[in-house]
């Protein structure tokens, strides 16, 4: 049979008569759409607010002055946690001494463990008594909620506290499930040993 | 010498998939975000291990920043009423003489940080421009300051319903301020707080650490 074209002899496949028609690539550059996708997620990165701020609730007493009103903290049991300038943390267990022999001095990680070690110990000196049962009633059975029942914690920052240094100590309340605890002004006799410490470390 | 032939490769690829996770991505953010609200004033929260979520409306926020000074607003999304009756109540019981232009202005003024004698100044700005002024802060003191005035006024306002205190404070302001604020918030017998916290995890091998990842 006579051919019409030449062309298109490479491939012999072709019937005669068909003219081939030139393949175009069905491909795409998806080059600048990527681009494209890549700015948008990265300004949508930057604009989110993944984690939404949440509340940390903080319950104060009511300002008495009527004596029977006021919780009053066993000796025993009580730690009281100062704050100080430049994060440090200052406790002592009880009553502060008139010489401060039990002020020590710490930091935020250092106190934890103190916390923790004093519960223990309230836990260890804890004596039974019938109120014991209704506490646990009311607390699901949890037993320790009867134990460190004495265990009370103190916090007071001083006037170079920062803020930061405030929710810090109420948050290791939190950490360490201490459930009896008040923020209380700092006393003169506590903030200048406080300060005679301060000076003494070159703070 | 029969030469060989590398059969040429093409370099290229295919971008597919690679797209598609991309908009995977995208759409994934799209639907996620939450833009930020405005802030007028830059605060950084303190990190807690709190897991409450924040009420977003029936609050009143008391914003205490880097400096100390203290910002005070109202937050109801729905009841623009309050804010009216917030600002009458403070006109009424400050005597300040606002004209009723002001308090409508007031319904936009995000965020309030001034004394009551200039309060007058900040509302006759238009709302866009409130930002530029520097704001020095409502007065506070040991005895809670003006800020009181402000508290008492949202609480009658707010009567019958549940209204939230929230209380954000920057990392670097100073603990007596913040206990000014408490002063102020106690003269109006309000002894529950709301802190705003970033959030992050507890802290391993601790007791909260325990609880929450046995009942996790």
């Amino acid at each position: 049979m006579a051919q019409i074209e030449g062309g298109g002899d490479d491939s012999h496949k072709k019937g005669p008569g068909v003219k081939k028609a030139k393949k175009l690539s069905t491909r795409v550059d998806m080059t600048p759409m990527v681009d494209l996708g890549f700015l948008l997620i990265t300004f949508f990165i930057f604009t989110t607010t993944m984690s939404s701020p949440k509340a940390l609730n903080l319950n104060m007493p009511k300002d008495t002055k009527n004596e029977e009103e006021l919780n009053k903290a066993k000796e025993s049991g009580a730690l009281t946690i100062m704050l100080g300038k430049n994060n440090a943390v200052y406790y002592y267990e009880g009553q502060l001494a008139p010489d401060g022999s039990n002020f020590k001095a710490t930091n935020f990680s250092g106190i934890r463990d103190e916390i923790i070690n004093k519960r223990n110990d309230v836990i260890k000196s804890h004596v039974h008594d019938a109120n014991c049962a209704k506490i646990w009633a009311e607390n699901k059975g949890d037993k320790n909620s009867c134990l460190d029942r004495d265990f009370v914690v103190v916090i007071k920052p001083d006037q170079d506290a920062t803020y930061k240094n405030t929710v810090d100590i109420l948050d290791e309340m939190t950490i360490n499930n201490v459930k009896r605890y008040a923020m209380v002004d700092i006393t003169p006799q506590e903030y200048e040993v406080v300060q005679a410490t301060e000076k003494n470390s070159g703070k | 010498m029969p030469s060989v032939k590398l059969p040429k490769k093409s370099t290229f690829v295919d971008m597919t998939p690679f797209v598609d996770v991309a908009f995977l991505i995208l759409t994934f953010f799209i639907m996620a975000t939450k833009f930020k609200p405005p802030e007028p004033i830059e605060v950084t929260t303190p990190n807690s291990v709190s897991t409450t979520e924040l009420p977003e409306s029936n609050a009143v926020l008391i914003t205490i920043d880097k400096e100390g000074k203290v910002y005070f607003t109202i937050l109801s999304e729905k009841d623009k009423s309050v804010f009216d009756e917030v600002i009458n109540a403070v006109n009424s019981s400050r005597n300040l003489g606002l004209t009723d232009a002001e308090k409508v202005t007031y319904r936009k003024t995000y965020i309030v940080g001034v004394a009551f004698s200039q309060l007058k100044q900040l509302l006759d700005l238009p709302v866009d421009q409130q930002k530029n002024l520097k704001q020095p802060g409502i007065p506070v003191d040991s005895t809670g300051g003006e800020l009181t005035y402000w508290v008492q006024a949202a609480k009658s306002a707010f009567a019958g319903q549940q209204l939230k205190y929230l209380i954000k404070g920057d990392n670097n302001s100073k603990y007596p301020v913040f206990k000014d604020v408490i002063e102020g918030l106690k003269k109006n017998d309000v002894y529950k707080y709301n802190l705003i916290t970033s959030p992050e995890d507890a802290p391993a091998g601790t007791e909260l650490y325990k609880q929450r990842h046995k009942a996790g």
